[in-house]
């Protein structure tokens, strides 16, 4: 029955992977109209559990109730049926279809669409009224903002007649300020009686707007509080098992001579659309510069254009001696001859091949060098040398060369990668989202070794969207949005509500100026 | 034995003995649906193939067409592609190593004609590669279409080019002239006589050294250059090769190249070491044994001479029971490679799940 | 009635008869890529049915039974490429070539077995194959100048298979557009993890429509066989699954402009079929080759991308794993 108190009940749900213990007899009690959190890091179990409840996967074992009804559920028809609705981190969108188009799939509501598409039209007009969701039903999907997108995921779930509505990290696309107007969303759906599942590891998000909290730590439901009665401390330790060092402590940097100058720079992206225009900022050795932004606002562009991936439309990079213009280009390979190390965003699908050794992956990008080639022989056995030496350097685990890369955890492929490039000892060094996905000991491990490189002397740009690494190590930072930056600011004189500002480029002029000049 | 051990062992040999093992049980549906008896059809096979020396002659013959074109194929797959066109670069090739045997010098030394013959094989080879290959790189042309279509192309450019041109005056048959001797290849029949060994004659010659040649040549260049590493990244992964300073449209020509030249060289066996002639359809069916053969060899060159001696043996065992039973002819043989190429490369992994739950479980 | 003229009317009747095993495997592609499984398959799928189409229609005496049983043949094959590429998640490509070199074994050994001739059926007489058929009314029209020579040569006297495949276009056009299945067809091609978590089954519409191509390759190899000639011969299908593999992407997978491309291709080889023998002024006679060529390059030319960049449903060729 909907007038239930309980929207949903967990009961010892339980979950194997192969070897990985996903859901260890996970209980849980979600009350009717209320928000609910699930915080945990990455890899706790949080997104498994709710994809079970959304008939993605199947539990090995355990009980589950949807307002007090036994529930099974073998596919996500069952779930949408009983008034289960997810909206998921990557969404679920067919980019070329229209809003409506998207919104009635699976419930056509009959074999001819053209008569559901004008019945649907009518329901989703006032349901967006209602719940404050305006979004225009005729266009297509792919040209919507991200946050756009995201409305239409829950107008999804809404048109479908969902009670209770998941959400997996929905701010992870968004600036602080969507996040709180989608917070006041959540507070308009509450009042309505429907009930939210918010699933994130972000606890001031937990602290402003849940009622209770459940922590997940390695697959097992360790705490559950009400919101009211805890505090972050109380709950990063639930989510690590230890206290945790929610700042690294470091020196003051010593920053000397730019060693990468970025002039005016505009930038193309693989399907040619500009993506970063006037962008202009120096990496100096001995200092780690920070980009900050919500992703998707040209960060990444400029990353793979300093890398040498992509070439620049307009503007110049001198970066140790040589000059990168729109007529001159600098491929990886020279990059990487000059002193350059590229650290990219996305370690399967570029900074590893998942089906090659360690050792195999350990030489991406420097499999011309001469210290392992003998005229046309590569010779493997130093292959495998170099391999072993750096991952003794950067204790990566298990320390076996032969071992295929994707047998090793996240936190280790990056260590390998990390490894692979600082070891060259660069000069000037292009890191992208290091920490992403990554059990804490790695990030810690990691960010160290990123400040030892500093000291060191060489110049950092570490390109992050997470807000709080970036204000954790960075001395400098500078904020893009929509392919500009919007601001610049020392590290200690940041805060996040500015910043927030800047990467939403909701600042007034005025006060963009007296933050450059800092 | 570890379970990644395990994993491995079942991966590399127990999966593709599982797959062909299956595609010749199909086979022996195949045959039962005619009515002939599967297990008197397999020793007539084994006989024809094994059984005696001229037939063992005739088995390595075969084979060493199909090393040929595995390796062809095998290089190409390492690379992320689908090479269909081996029937139309053997065939091509086959013209490269004709106009060297008919038009070059023949005064000069067979040290000097015949690997430049071999070299005419491989530049046709992979000339007839090269415009599919760019096709692809540069303009996203899908290669498996544009192959096929080559293979057909070459098909009306060699019946041209032997109507028309090759032609002796007054020849019925569309066929050259005869190689001059002196760029033969000797028969390996030959070859023994002049130790004082007597064995029976048959087709095979020296060619089948170029093919082992060649094996291990590939081998090296894959694994242990770094060519090879490039062309593996980029089969793997084409971010992971832009980001290693390969740069992936290249490889892909290369590769392509690499690859039609490899094909090129069934000539080698079939004109200067067979036929002495150049004539229709000397490449018949080679082109996609060589995809079949890639598949079970797992794209690795001891695999690939293991699935071409296997190969060669359905051929002449193939050609035997086409002489010993009314109602079978050599098409069987095609049959066989449809279902190799189906049980071996589409349902790949039909056995996987059940070999890791029996023999490598996770424990827990 | 100037010579030209009717030279081109007799041209284009030719190529209508010619294109429609392309329209038929085309239309089968286009379920098949929008699903996201990619057939290379059609041309095995062409010659099998060809093949069982003759075969059944000789046994049985009837053209009727030979379409369904091509049909059926087609659709085994369909299922095969379908169980391997969907359920068992494997390369869609080499499963496709594994049928196309199946078929073309399979064919040559069973004509032997059955029928004790390597490679061809018996010869089919005039009631067990499909004829032309005449229109009403092609007499009353006959002595109206131009448009009585063109209902009667182009519009009237094909058979009915080449009259249903005009009628299954627009049909397939409305089934894409216009029904639910459609929708959820485009949208399992283009993203299949929004159909899955909108509760749908992702392999049952891949399933759905490599069936449907497989009833429509059965159709257009039956037609080869049993409509446009009287019997099955060795590889009578010649490419044209490929070249309607050609078409779809020329047509970019839009049902209306692929039907156009087919008729493009069949107008070329009926164009060059004329050409042959006859001389041209400067050229001289074209050789043979080059003739039986023209499709080929035609196809490779077109893929070149000269006329404009096609691109795919975006999941084409990907094998669905559930996973986040």
């Amino acid at each position: 029955m909907k007038n239930s108190h309980i929207a949903i009940e967990l009961i010892d749900v339980d979950k194997h992977f192969g070897a990985v213990h996903a859901n260890d007899k996970v209980n849980l009690s979600v009350k009717t109209g209320t928000i609910h959190g699930i915080v945990g890091e990455n890899g706790a179990g949080k997104s498994t559990l709710m994809s079970i409840l959304y008939g993605f996967y199947q539990a090995d074992s355990g009980q589950i109730k949807v307002f007090d009804q036994d529930f099974i559920s073998t596919n996500s028809r069952q779930s949408i049926e009983a008034g289960i609705g997810m909206v998921h981190q990557h969404f679920m969108l067919v980019e070329n279809f229209t809003v409506l188009e998207n919104v009635i799939l699976g419930s056509e509501g009959g074999a001819l669409i053209t008569e559901s598409l004008e019945k649907a039209r009518i329901e989703l007009t006032r349901l967006a009224k209602e719940y404050g969701l305006e979004v225009e039903l005729d266009v297509a999907v792919e040209e919507l903002s991200v946050g756009m997108q995201q409305r239409v995921e829950i107008l999804k779930g809404l048109y479908k007649g969902a009670k209770v509505l998941i959400l997996d990290e929905p701010t992870g696309v968004l600036t602080p300020q969507e996040s709180d107007e989608l917070f006041r969303i959540f507070e308009a759906l509450k009042k309505q009686g429907v009930t939210i599942i918010l699933i994130t590891h972000k606890l001031r998000e937990i602290m402003s707007i849940t009622d209770y909290v459940s922590v997940m730590r390695a697959g097992k439901m360790v705490a559950h509080r009400q919101t009211s009665e805890t505090n972050p401390e109380e709950l990063a330790e639930l989510m690590i098992g230890r206290k945790v060092l929610l700042n690294i402590v470091r020196t003051e940097a010593k920053s000397g001579d730019p060693l990468l100058i970025a002039s005016n720079l505009e930038i193309h992206n693989e399907q040619g659309i500009k993506r970063v225009s006037e962008v202009s900022f120096e990496a100096r050795s001995g200092e780690i510069l920070g980009i900050a932004g919500v992703t998707g606002n040209g960060q990444g562009t400029l990353l793979k254009a300093l890398a040498g991936i992509l070439p620049l439309s307009k503007g110049s990079i001198e970066i140790l001696g040589e000059t990168i213009s729109p007529k001159k280009s600098l491929n990886p390979q020279e990059l990487r001859n000059l002193g350059v190390a590229h650290v990219p965003e996305d370690r399967q699908r570029m900074g590893l091949i998942s089906d090659f050794s360690a050792s195999e992956s350990a030489l991406l990008g420097y499999q011309n060098d001469k210290e392992i080639n003998q005229g046309v022989w590569l010779k493997r056995s130093l292959v495998k040398a170099n391999c072993e030496s750096i991952m003794e350097a950067f204790d990566v685990r298990p320390t076996n060369p032969d071992l295929k890369s994707s047998n090793f955890s996240g936190g280790n492929q990056q260590k390998l990668i990390l490894a692979r490039e600082f070891e060259r000892n660069p000069q000037v060094l292009i890191i992208g989202q290091p920490t992403r996905g990554i059990d804490i000991g790695a990030i810690e491990f990691i960010r160290k070794r990123i400040i030892e490189m500093r000291d060191a002397g060489k110049a950092i740009i570490l390109i992050s969207v997470e807000l709080e690494e970036i204000m954790s190590i960075s001395d400098r930072i500078i904020v893009m949005c929509d392919g500009e930056i919007t601001g610049t600011v020392d590290a200690a004189n940041a805060d996040e509500a500015t910043l927030g500002m800047m990467m939403a480029n909701a600042l007034p002029s005025d006060k963009q100026i007296t933050e450059a000049q800092l | 034995m570890t379970r990644d051990r395990r994993l491995a062992w079942i991966n590399g040999l127990l999966l593709p003995l599982f797959n062909v093992l299956t595609a010749f049980l199909a086979t022996a549906v195949v045959f039962l649906f005619i009515g002939v008896d599967p297990i008197k059809a397999t020793k007539i096979l084994i006989y024809g193939a094994l059984g005696y020396d001229e037939g063992l002659g005739y088995t390595l013959y075969y084979a060493t067409n199909f090393v040929f074109t595995g390796l062809a194929v095998a290089v190409a797959f390492h690379a992320g592609l689908f090479n269909i066109g081996g029937e139309g670069q053997a065939y091509v090739g086959g013209l490269g190593i004709a106009l060297v045997a008919l038009y070059i010098n023949p005064a000069l030394s067979a040290w000097i004609l015949i690997p430049l013959a071999i070299s005419g094989g491989l530049l046709f080879g992979a000339l007839w590669a090269i415009i599919p290959a760019y096709l692809q790189a540069y303009r996203g042309s899908h290669i498996v279409i544009t192959t096929i279509m080559f293979n057909f192309l070459a098909s009306a450019l060699m019946v041209y080019m032997l109507v028309h041109v090759l032609r002796e005056v007054g020849q019925m048959s569309p066929e050259s002239r005869n190689f001059p001797e002196v760029v033969w290849l000797p028969f390996v029949h030959d070859v023994f006589a002049g130790f004082g060994y007597n064995i029976a004659k048959s087709p095979l010659n020296l060619s089948i050294l170029v093919a082992l040649f060649f094996s291990l040549l590939v081998w090296f260049f894959l694994w242990h250059t770094r060519w090879g590493f490039a062309i593996r990244a980029t089969g793997k992964s084409n971010d992971a090769a832009i980001y290693s300073g390969i740069n992936p449209k290249k490889i892909i020509v290369v590769t392509m190249c690499i690859s039609g030249a490899l094909a090129g060289l069934v000539g080698v066996n079939e004109l200067i070491g067979v036929q002495h002639r150049l004539f229709l359809n000397f490449n018949y069916g080679y082109g996609f044994g060589g995809i079949a053969v890639a598949l079970m060899g797992r794209n690795h060159p001891v695999g690939i001479l293991i699935a071409a001696l296997l190969f060669g043996i359905l051929y002449q065992g193939g050609a035997e029971l086409d002489f010993e039973l009314q109602n079978v002819s050599r098409d069987i043989v095609v049959v066989m490679q449809g279902l190799v190429i189906l049980f071996c490369g589409g349902l790949e992994y039909l056995y996987r799940p059940l070999l890791i739950r029996f023999l490598a479980p996770i424990e827990t | 009635m100037n010579d030209l003229l009717l030279n081109l009317i007799l041209t284009l009747d030719a190529s209508f008869r010619v294109c429609i095993p392309l329209i038929f495997a085309s239309m089968a592609g286009l379920f098949a890529e929008r699903s996201g499984v990619v057939d290379i398959g059609l041309e095995g799928k062409l010659l099998m049915s060809a093949f069982i189409a003759a075969s059944a229609a000789s046994v049985f005496g009837s053209p009727w039974i030979g379409l369904i049983a091509g049909m059926f043949a087609s659709c085994v094959f369909a299922m095969i490429h379908g169980f391997a590429s969907i359920t068992y998640k494997g390369n869609q490509i080499v499963s496709g070539v594994a049928i196309n070199i199946l078929a073309s074994g399979l064919t040559m050994i069973l004509t032997l077995a059955w029928f004790k001739k390597g490679g061809i059926t018996p010869t089919l007489q005039s009631d067990e194959r499909f004829l032309s058929i005449t229109l009403p009314g092609v007499d009353i029209i006959d002595h109206i100048p131009l448009i009585g020579v063109i209902y009667r040569e182009l519009i009237s006297g094909h058979n009915i298979l080449v009259y249903l495949a005009f009628a299954i276009v627009p049909l397939v056009w409305w089934v894409v557009y216009r029904t639910r299945f459609g929708l959820r067809l485009r949208a399992v091609g283009e993203n299949p993890k929004a159909v899955d978590t909108a509760g749908l089954s992702v392999e049952g519409l891949r399933y759905k429509a490599l069936l449907i191509g497989g009833i429509l390759c059965g159709i257009g190899g039956a037609y080869i066989a049993i409509a446009h000639n009287a019997q099955f011969t060795k590889e009578m299908t010649a490419g044209q699954g490929f070249i309607a593999l050609a078409a779809l992407i020329f047509g970019k997978w839009h049902p209306y402009k692929v039907l156009a491309a087919c008729f493009l291709f069949g107008f070329l080889d009926a164009l060059a079929l004329r050409l042959q023998g006859v001389v041209l002024p400067v050229i001289g006679e074209v050789p043979v080759q080059l003739i039986e060529a023209i499709p080929y390059l035609l196809t490779v030319i077109l893929l070149a991308g000269f006329i404009g960049k096609a691109i795919p449903p975006k999941a084409s060729a990907q094998p669905y794993i559930k996973e986040l």
